[in-house]
């Protein structure tokens, strides 16, 4: 990775889990975002509630790269516990933050790097009264380090301790006193300010800082949802957290104080799914958060969903598997096992959101998507989307924008015909006409999982039911177009290219730009859904290799191309980065360029 | 189950319901199950309850898992929605459902094998929830669909067809529901249609989550002696314990109930339910009690019968969510989107 410069560095924090840290990170990443300097936060926290070591990165990055650079240039090492592995992480030149009050300097030795001792406990213990502030004001304390090192904008920090504390004065104060407090001690005793340093610009106008589980969450609200249900599980959570924050207030009739939307927190993602299938059968736009475990268990209803056609959207906001796995880091190891999910012949529209900013617009059209397929829809993030903050491109509404609900009969129709069959293929699209419940009696029909005939009746007669699941392939067919067509950057001349999908999508464009200055140029094609459109066929078909690049171990993304495409799959090369951790563009990049270097040697 | 549709004949001399409707428009499929199966007299059971109920077919759900009594859906009320979801799962496809449109009346049929066993969790916290529908067990102690293997309601000492004794101790789905917190549980009999129709239409206008347990014999696998859930065993043990008169909106009570003896309880629609204990000592309004008497009488090998229990002061789901009174199925897409001025002043909180 190139040296850090002004506008251009890693900031890696070391914290107990616990202490209070995630706030002042927080502050330091936003400060520097309201300074106009592009900038993405990322969250290496363990599957605990206090105690164990949990890890922030900042990266500032002129460019707008907001992938991680996989190279720390300061180090902000307040767990004892990591010292060790934190000081290996620094790049040579780099800089090393630590609390001096228990000198370290023998466990510190590193003759490449600068190490800044900073008395954080003492100070903090001499400057406030309780246990609580003393733990907590350590943390705002380095960040006024940081701000003089760096020579940040301390207006800008005050600023937003005023936006964030409001009206909570002796938080403001407190928080003020000790970002000074650090800031002057750095003055005093630190040769300030580094070689590089963050320097204000306007780099960041119409954009904010959010998650993709909020972004998700926002897309349901807009997209009018109204009954939500869901087990709690890691990384998902917070995802319903947001729908219920923006539902308190969005959601509530103001005459009559009632919601006019339902969260329910199932017993288990069994029954989580059902509830949705059950409001989605019954006409209101559902759905369900979960991770590849709820995935797991919710397999049976989803082919119940796929087989008696109700639309609903599943959120899987993946995490490490297999089993457990590790819950709180990333990976999109649930690509094969959502576009197959359940036993029988199954398979399931997927839409994969590459950041936030997508993830709102697509977890929108998934509604859409599900309704007029009338089947359940997947809606693929990971941890990196869904819980690192990022930063996005302002969203935007159509208020123009009218549901599209798909073929559902209403009663002046339904009065008019002479018997309504539920599964007739009357237009030609593979899409049935469906009823809601309670509309008019002649739209009752019986909805089940067991084998039915186009009429809706039950059957074990053999051409019935293939009748019925041939008609199931037409409407796959049909779900080619409508789903979501892949982002693409093509020019005739370049003979390779890279086909990814997701949160890989940062990592690939700093990787672009790296290997285009040594004259290697790709093109490249991000899926956005499955089922495949012939457009990605025809991608493969122009290029002479296709390097896949994905986050899981196997290689489901290229799997399923195989399986999925007509494409010649000689031309596929796989690329896997699995380890837990968001991708990085270095990676991306040795990768590539080892497989094109061992191509040509053999 | 194959699905044979009835003819349709027309009695111009039929009673009529206040809607105009005959009992056979409350009919559905002509029933696949075993001749003389117990779950068909409950199928009976419930269509002269929504016949004289006055339900609007189409405003109506009917809900159910997997096995024998989970097709019954399918034979009554055919111009009602019908959902046979997966084993043990219905509750939760109900309860989304219900939270879609509250204003449906929602009949869920399960059976001992569905409830019981997969279906635990769900019919727990289905009650837990207080989800406002019916809720049928057609309880006959045995899986009939995979050749009548005991199920957990199967009482120890029972035996199957080819002699072997149950040695499990069996699962009451009463005592379990009153102990979960449930507001509306009541045993009955396929065999005793006078008092299961009353049970059956109080069930569906109490606000709330309400259990029928009714026992229904297995006339293939579970009707012979030794079985403790044969129609033999099942009329000598069975004692009523409080006698159920379900009296709708504005109608009169007819009969003179010994005072003492007699409880009435108001219901959300306006009904009323008298109850008529044969015990004075026994209140089908405290939890403790309807378990112990349902205890007491078990031991001697009774089967207490009629509604063991009952609480309409409760909240159902819906209220708890303190969902609007429109179903949510219906509220406009303008009333529910909050629109591009309030995504950019939320953006600016994020900055």
């Amino acid at each position: 990775m190139s040296a850090p410069s002004n506008n251009d560095f890693t900031v890696k924090f070391a914290n107990v889990n616990g202490t209070g840290s995630s706030s002042a990170n927080g502050m330091f990443m936003k400060s520097i975002f309201r300074m106009g300097i592009p900038v993405v936060g990322k969250n290496y926290f363990p599957s605990n509630i206090q105690g164990l070591p949990t890890w922030y990165e900042v990266r500032a990055n002129e460019n707008g790269y907001l992938a991680p650079s996989g190279s720390v240039d300061i180090m902000v090492a307040m767990n004892a516990q990591t010292y060790d592995e934190d000081l290996n992480a620094i790049e040579p030149g780099g800089y090393l933050i630590y609390d001096s009050s228990w000198p370290r300097e023998a466990l510190m030795a590193r003759d490449d790097i600068t190490v800044f001792g900073v008395p954080l406990a003492k100070m903090c213990n001499e400057a406030f009264d309780t246990a609580r502030a003393r733990t907590l004001m350590k943390n705002t304390t380095y960040v006024g380090v940081l701000a003089a090192l760096l020579e940040m904008d301390m207006k800008v920090i005050e600023q937003l301790l005023l936006d964030t504390f409001g009206s909570k004065t002796h938080l403001i104060d407190a928080n003020k006193q000790a970002l000074e407090m650090g800031f002057d001690y750095a003055q005093e005793n630190f040769d300030c300010p580094l070689p590089f340093k963050a320097i204000a610009t306007d780099k960041t106008k119409d954009h904010f800082i959010i998650d993709g589980n909020a972004t998700s969450a926002l897309g349901c609200v807009y997209a009018g949802a109204t009954v939500g249900s869901w087990y709690p599980i890691t990384p998902s959570t917070s995802l319903m957290d947001a729908f219920s924050r923006y539902c308190a207030a969005y959601r509530v009739d103001e005459k009559t104080k009632k919601n006019n939307y339902s969260v329910i927190q199932a017993e288990d993602e069994l029954a989580a799914i059902g509830m949705a299938l059950g409001a989605g059968w019954n006409g209101a736009r559902s759905f369900t958060p979960t991770s590849g475990p709820g995935i797991s268990l919710m397999n049976e209803f989803i082919g119940f969903g796929y087989y008696a056609e109700i639309p609903t959207v599943i959120f899987d906001v993946q995490r490490t598997g297999p089993s457990t796995g590790m819950p709180t880091r990333t990976q999109q190891c649930d690509i094969l096992s959502c576009a197959y999910a359940s036993h029988g012949d199954t398979k399931h529209v997927c839409l994969y959101p590459a950041n936030p900013e997508e993830a709102f617009y697509l977890s929108a059209e998934a509604f859409d998507i599900a309704e007029q397929l009338q089947t359940p829809v997947f809606v693929l993030t990971d941890l990196d989307i869904g819980m690192n903050d990022w930063m996005v491109k302002d969203l935007a509404w159509d208020d123009k924008y009218k549901p599209n609900r798909g073929k559902v009969l209403d009663a002046a129709t339904l009065e008019d015909m002479e018997q309504f069959h539920r599964y007739l293929d009357s237009d030609g699209d593979g899409i049935p006409y469906r009823t809601i419940p309670g509309v008019h009696p002649k739209g009752a029909y019986f909805t089940r999982g067991s084998g039915h005939n186009k009429f809706g009746g039950y059957t074990e007669d053999a051409d019935e039911y293939q009748d019925v699941v041939d008609r199931l392939l037409i409407k796959w067919e049909s779900a080619k177009s409508i789903v979501p067509s892949p982002i693409k950057e093509f020019k005739k001349k370049n003979k390779m290219a890279i086909l990814s999908i997701g949160s890989c999508d940062d990592a690939i464009r700093e990787a672009r730009d790296v290997m285009s200055k040594d004259g290697n140029d790709f093109n490249y094609l991000r899926v956005r859904a499955f089922p495949f459109s012939k457009e990605i066929e025809e991608f493969i078909d122009a290029h002479e290799k296709v390097f896949v690049i994905e986050q899981n171990r196997d290689g489901q993304l290229l799997k399923l191309l195989k399986t999925e495409t007509s494409c010649n799959i000689s031309k596929l090369k796989s690329i896997r980065l699995y380890n837990g951790i968001p991708i990085f563009s270095k990676d991306v990049v040795e990768k590539i360029m080892n497989e094109i270097s061992s191509g040509k040697a053999a | 189950m194959s699905y044979i549709k009835k003819p349709n004949i027309f009695r111009s001399n039929a009673p009529k319901n206040e809607l105009g409707m005959t009992y056979t428009d409350y009919e559905g499929a002509m029933s696949t199950l075993c001749a003389g199966c117990g779950h068909d007299s409950i199928t009976g059971a419930i269509i002269q309850s929504v016949f004289d109920l006055n339900i609007p077919p189409h405003r109506m759900i009917k809900m159910s898992g997997i096995g024998c009594s989970s097709k019954t859906p399918a034979y009554f009320a055919n111009q009602s929605h019908g959902f046979n979801s997966v084993h043990g799962r219905m509750p939760s496809v109900a309860t989304g459902a219900n939270a879609a449109n509250k204003e449906l009346f929602c009949i869920g049929v399960s059976g001992d094998g569905d409830t019981l066993s997969i279906g635990m969790g769900q019919f727990s916290h289905a009650i837990r929830r207080n989800v406002n529908m019916l809720y049928i067990i057609e309880n006959n102690g045995v899986y009939g669909l995979t050749k009548g293997q005991f199920s957990a309601s199967a009482d120890v000492g029972s035996t199957a067809k080819k002699g072997e004794a149950n040695k499990q101790v069996p699962i009451d789905p009463c005592q379990v529901a009153i102990a979960l917190g449930a507001t509306f549980v009541a045993r009955s009999f396929s065999g005793d249609k006078d008092q299961l129709v009353p049970l059956l239409k109080a069930g569906l206008m109490h606000k709330g989550f309400a259990m029928v347990d009714v026992i229904s014999p297995c006339v293939t696998f579970n009707d012979h002696e030794g079985s403790t859930k044969s129609y033999m065993s099942t009329r000598e043990s069975k004692r009523e314990a409080v006698y159920t008169d379900y009296i709708a909106p504005f109608n009169e009570i007819e009969v003179n109930y010994e005072k003492g003896s007699s409880i009435e309880v108001d219901l959300h629609d306006g009904g009323r339910v008298i109850l008529r204990k044969t015990d004075e000592s026994y209140s089908p309004q405290s939890r403790g009690d309807s378990v112990k008497n349902i205890r007491a009488a078990s031991e001697e090998g009774e089967l207490l019968t009629g509604l063991l229990y009952i609480d309409e002061s409760q909240q159902d789901f819906t209220d708890t969510e303190n969902m609007i009174d429109e179903p949510l199925n219906s509220i406009d897409h303008e009333t529910l989107c909050p629109g591009n001025q309030a995504l950019k002043n939320l953006l600016d909180s994020y900055r």
